[in-house]
C-alpha cells in the first residue's frame, strides 16, 4: 500500500522538471535564431540598410521605392524615419488606415541606423538639433495663437486629439515630446500636412513647440478636468452623477415620510 | 359712463392676546393677507420623488440668477479689441475681445469669480436637464390631461425659451467654441428661405460677426429671456396651485382629492431642504469640476476652429441633426435652398416642438376622452402613449449621440463616416421598434398586474402534492397595492361609426369619424381589462381551496 502511494508534492516536482527543461531547451533553440549583433565595423547606414531589407522591405520595396502595401521612402528624410519608428507607428502592428504609436520595435541606435540609410535615399527634413528645440526664447502666447490656426482644428484646442475622416484620426499631443512634435511637422506623417520652414519658420515651430508643452503640463484651475473633451463629457457628468445623486437624494426625502 | 361702488372692510377680529398675535394684526390689519397665507399654508401637496424633478428645475433657476448677477458685475459684453494682460499667462499678449477677456478675468483675477462661472454653467446645464425630465415625468404620467393642457403648453414653451436662454449665455465669452457655434446659429438662420440673410443681418448688425451682436446677446441673455422664464414660470407653479397637484393612485386617493402633506410645515421643511440639498451639489459639482475651460480654446476669431467642437448638451440634438443629414442643395429661381440645413434645424426642430405643444389635444381628439384626470396613469396603463413617448426618446437620443460622433469615433477608434452611415439608418429602425417593444412591455406589465389581483403574489414557498405535482403558494396582495392595481382605468375605444345611415345613404361626415374612431381602437383596442370583482372572489376562492387541500395532506404527512 504504501509503496503504491504517490508523495502528494511528487506531481508538481515532475511539473517543474517538465517546465524546465522545456523553457531551457527553448531559450537554447530560441537564441540562435536571434538577429547577429551587427559587428561595429560596419558603417551605421550599412547597418541601417541590412536593417531594413530585413523589417521594411517587403512593404515599402527593395529600394525603398515603395508598393501596393507602402509608399516611397526616397526623400522623406531621416525626420520621418526617427518619428515613425521611434514612437513605435513603424514597423504597423497591422495594416489599416491609422498607424498607431505602440513600444518601439527598435532601439535607438537601430532608429538612427535605420534614419541615416533613408536619408542617403533623397534629401528630407533630417532630425532636429538641439538648438532647434530649444524653446528657452519661445513666446507661449504667439505659441498659442500658431497652435490654434494651425493645429487645432484637428489636435484641438486642448491638443487631446479628434476624429478624421474614414477612421483616421489626430492623436493626442499629450504625450509627445518636442522632438516628437518637431519631427511630425516637418514630415507631415499618415494624414497630416507638412509645415516646412517656408510655411512655419523654425522660431515658429519652437513657440508651438512650447505651447503644447504648456498644455501638457495639465494644469486644471477648475478642478477635475473631464478630459478636456468639450461639451460632450460635461452633459454626460451632469446626467449621470448631477442629476443621478439628485435623484437619490429625491427618493430619500420621499421615502423619510413613510 | 356710470361709475360702480365698491365697499371697504377692514379685517374683523378681536383684541390680541400675544404678541405675536399682534404682529400678526398689524400685518393683516395692512394686507389682508391672513385668510390666503392660510389657505397657502394649508395646501396639501402628494409625495413621490418624481414629482420633484420640478423643482430640481425651480431652483437650479434660483442658482442660475444668483450666480448670474454676480458675473453681471464683472462682465463686459463688448467686441472692442484689446491686448490682455491679466494673469492667465498663456494668452498674454493676445488680441481679443472685451467679452473673452472680461471673462478671463473672471476665470483668473476675479476672487470667486471662476467657482461662480463654474457655478452658473453646471447650473445651467442642470436646469435644462431638469426641465427634460421633469417633461419626461410629466408625460409618461398623463399629468398634461384635462385640465392641465394650459400649464404643459407653458412648460413647453419654457423649454424652448430654456435652450435659447443655454445658447445665448454659451455665446457671451466670445471664445474659439462660443463663436463656432454662433456662427453655425448663423449659418441656420440664414437658411431659411427668402429672408434668412435679411434676418441674420438684424441680428448681426451687419455680416458675421460684427460688433453689433454680443451687446445684443447680452440683452437677450440677462433680460428678456429671465424676464419672460420668471414671468412664465410663475403663471406655471400658479397653475399647479389652483389646479392642485396630481397624484399617484393609492388608498383614498381619488379624482377628487390630494393626499399628501400640507405645505407647512412638513411639505416646505421637504422643498426649502431640498433646494439646500440641490444648491450644496450644484456647488460641490461646480467647486471640483471644470465646465467650459474658456482659457483653453482661445479668443474667438472666423479663421480659426477646434476639433470636437459642441454645443452643450441641450442643443446637442440640432447638431447631431445636422451632422446626419445628408448634402443637399437646390437653386431655384436664383435661390439656393439649403435642405441640408434648413430640414434638420429648423423643420425638423418645428415639427417636434409643435407635435408636444399639441400632444394633450391630439390626444384627446384621438381618444375621445374629456374627462377631467387628477389621477396620474402609470406608465403602463397608457402603452399606445407610453410607446410613443420611448419611440420620440428614442429618435431624440439617436440625434443626441450623433451630435458627439466625432468623440465617439476618437474615442472608440471606430471611422466617424460608419458611425455616421449607421445612425442615419437608426435613425429610421430604432424609433419604430422602441414603438413596438415599449407597448409589448407595457401590456406584458399589466398582465402581471392582473396576475398579481387574481393570484396575488408569489411567495417563493413551494409545495409538492401527493399527485407529485408542485405548486407555489400565493398569498393576496395588500390593499395600498391592490387601491393602486384596481385604479386603472379601462377605456373602451370608440365603434366604428357606418359609412352609410339607417336608409343606406352615404354620409358624407363620416370619414372624419371613422378615421377618429380608427385612431381611438388604435390607441386603446389592446389594453388588458382589468380583472372583475366577481373574477377575483372566484380567483380568491380557488387559491384558498387549493392552499386548504395542500395544508390538508402536508398535515397528514406530518401525522404519520
Amino acid at each position: 500500500m504504501a509503496l503504491n502511494k504517490r508523495h502528494p508534492a511528487a506531481l508538481f516536482a515532475v511539473l517543474a522538471v517538465a517546465l524546465g527543461t522545456t523553457g531551457a531547451a527553448y531559450a537554447a533553440v530560441s537564441s540562435q535564431t536571434a538577429p547577429k549583433v551587427v559587428a561595429k565595423t560596419e558603417t551605421q547606414v550599412e547597418q541601417g540598410k541590412q536593417l531594413y531589407l530585413e523589417g521594411c522591405s517587403s512593404c515599402h520595396g527593395l529600394a525603398a521605392q515603395g508598393a501596393s502595401d507602402g509608399p516611397s521612402l526616397i526623400g522623406v528624410g531621416a525626420a520621418s524615419v526617427d518619428f515613425q519608428v521611434g514612437t513605435g507607428r513603424m514597423p504597423l502592428a497591422a495594416p489599416g488606415v491609422q498607424a498607431m504609436p505602440k513600444m518601439p520595435s527598435y532601439n535607438e541606435e537601430e532608429t538612427a541606423a535605420l534614419a541615416a540609410y533613408i536619408a542617403t535615399l533623397g534629401a528630407g527634413p533630417g532630425i532636429p538639433t538641439a538648438e532647434m528645440l530649444d524653446t528657452t526664447n519661445a513666446e507661449l502666447a504667439l505659441g498659442g495663437e500658431l497652435f490654434r490656426t494651425n493645429c487645432a482644428q484637428c489636435h484641438g484646442a486642448s491638443a487631446v486629439g479628434g476624429a478624421l475622416s474614414e477612421g483616421r484620426k489626430a492623436p493626442s499631443l499629450m504625450d509627445a515630446d518636442a522632438k516628437n512634435l518637431y519631427e511630425a511637422m516637418v514630415s507631415g506623417p499618415q494624414s497630416m500636412p507638412v509645415f516646412a520652414d517656408s510655411t512655419l519658420s523654425v522660431e515658429d515651430k519652437q513657440h508651438i513647440i512650447a505651447y503644447v508643452a504648456e498644455l501638457q503640463k495639465n494644469e486644471s484651475p477648475g478642478g477635475f478636468s473631464l478630459g478636456r473633451q468639450g461639451p460632450v463629457t460635461e452633459g454626460l457628468f451632469i446626467f449621470v452623477v448631477g442629476l443621478g445623486v439628485l435623484i437619490v437624494a429625491a427618493v430619500w426625502i420621499g421615502a423619510k415620510a413613510k | 359712463m356710470s361709475t360702480t361702488e365698491e365697499s371697504i372692510q377692514a379685517p374683523a377680529h378681536a383684541a390680541p392676546t400675544t404678541k405675536g398675535g399682534a404682529v400678526g394684526y398689524y400685518i393683516d390689519d395692512r394686507l389682508a393677507s391672513a385668510s390666503f397665507t392660510k389657505r397657502l399654508v394649508d395646501k396639501v401637496f402628494p409625495d413621490h420623488w418624481s414629482f420633484m424633478l420640478g423643482e430640481v428645475a425651480l431652483y437650479s433657476f434660483i442658482i442660475l440668477l444668483l450666480s448670474g448677477t454676480y458675473l453681471t458685475l464683472f462682465f463686459n459684453p463688448s467686441m472692442t479689441e484689446v491686448i490682455y494682460n491679466g494673469s492667465y499667462v498663456p494668452l498674454k499678449g493676445v488680441k481679443m475681445s472685451e467679452a473673452y477677456s472680461s471673462t478671463l478675468a473672471i476665470s483668473f483675477d476675479v476672487r470667486g469669480g471662476l467657482l461662480m462661472r463654474q457655478i452658473h454653467h453646471w447650473a445651467a446645464l442642470f436646469f435644462t436637464a431638469a426641465v427634460s425630465v421633469h417633461l419626461l415625468r410629466v408625460f409618461f404620467t398623463g399629468a398634461f390631461r384635462k385640465p392641465r393642457e394650459i400649464n404643459w403648453v407653458i412648460g413647453t414653451l419654457l423649454l424652448v425659451l430654456a435652450l435659447l436662454e443655454g445658447f445665448s449665455g454659451y455665446s457671451l465669452p466670445d471664445d474659439l467654441l462660443s463663436g463656432t457655434g454662433l456662427r453655425i446659429a448663423q449659418g441656420i438662420m440664414q437658411a431659411i428661405p427668402l429672408v434668412g440673410t435679411y434676418v441674420a443681418m438684424f441680428l448681426f448688425g451687419g455680416e458675421f460677426p460684427g460688433t453689433d451682436i454680443m451687446p445684443r446677446l447680452y440683452s437677450i441673455h440677462i433680460l428678456l429671456i429671465p424676464g419672460i422664464l420668471l414671468a412664465l414660470i410663475t403663471v406655471h407653479l400658479i397653475m399647479v396651485f389652483y389646479q392642485k397637484h396630481t397624484q399617484f393612485p393609492g388608498p383614498g386617493r381619488t379624482e377628487s382629492n390630494v393626499v399628501g402633506f400640507r405645505l407647512f410645515p412638513i411639505y416646505m421643511a421637504k422643498a426649502g431642504g431640498f433646494f439646500f440639498v440641490v444648491f450644496g451639489i450644484t456647488v460641490l459639482i461646480a467647486a471640483l469640476v471644470t465646465i467650459n475651460p474658456v482659457w483653453l480654446y482661445g479668443p474667438y476669431t472666423p479663421s480659426q476652429v477646434t476639433a470636437g467642437s459642441q454645443p452643450d448638451w441641450y442643443i446637442g440634438w440640432l447638431d447631431g441633426a445636422v451632422r446626419l443629414m445628408p448634402n443637399l442643395e437646390s437653386n431655384w429661381f436664383g435661390y439656393t435652398f439649403s435642405w441640408n440645413i434648413l430640414v434638420p434645424a429648423l423643420v425638423i426642430p418645428g415639427i417636434m416642438f409643435t407635435a408636444l405643444g399639441l400632444y394633450p389635444w391630439i390626444e384627446a381628439w384621438a381618444t375621445g376622452d374629456k374627462r377631467e384626470h387628477h389621477l396620474l396613469d402609470r406608465p403602463r396603463n397608457a402603452p399606445t402613449r407610453t410607446a410613443l413617448g420611448v419611440m420620440s426618446l428614442s429618435f431624440y437620443m439617436i440625434l443626441v449621440i450623433s451630435g458627439g460622433n466625432d468623440i465617439i469615433a476618437s474615442a472608440f477608434n471606430l471611422s466617424i463616416n460608419q458611425i455616421t452611415w449607421g445612425f442615419r439608418f437608426l435613425l429610421f429602425i430604432i424609433p419604430p421598434l422602441a414603438f413596438v417593444l415599449t407597448k409589448r412591455i407595457c401590456l406584458g406589465l399589466q398582465r402581471r398586474d392582473n396576475d398579481k389581483l387574481l393570484h396575488g403574489y408569489e411567495t417563493g414557498r413551494i409545495l409538492r402534492l401527493p399527485s407529485g405535482e408542485f405548486i407555489e403558494i400565493h398569498e393576496p396582495i395588500g390593499e395600498a397595492e391592490k387601491a393602486k392595481l384596481l385604479a386603472k382605468a379601462d377605456v373602451v375605444p370608440m365603434e366604428l361609426p357606418s359609412a352609410v345611415d339607417e336608409n343606406g345613404v352615404r354620409n358624407p361626415k363620416a370619414a372624419k369619424s371613422i378615421a377618429r374612431a380608427k385612431l381611438s381602437q388604435w390607441f386603446y383596442s389592446d389594453v388588458i381589462p382589468t380583472p372583475t370583482d366577481e373574477e377575483m372572489r372566484a380567483a380568491a376562492e380557488h387559491a384558498a381551496h387549493e392552499l386548504h387541500e395542500a395544508e390538508a395532506h402536508m398535515k397528514q404527512i406530518s401525522n404519520h
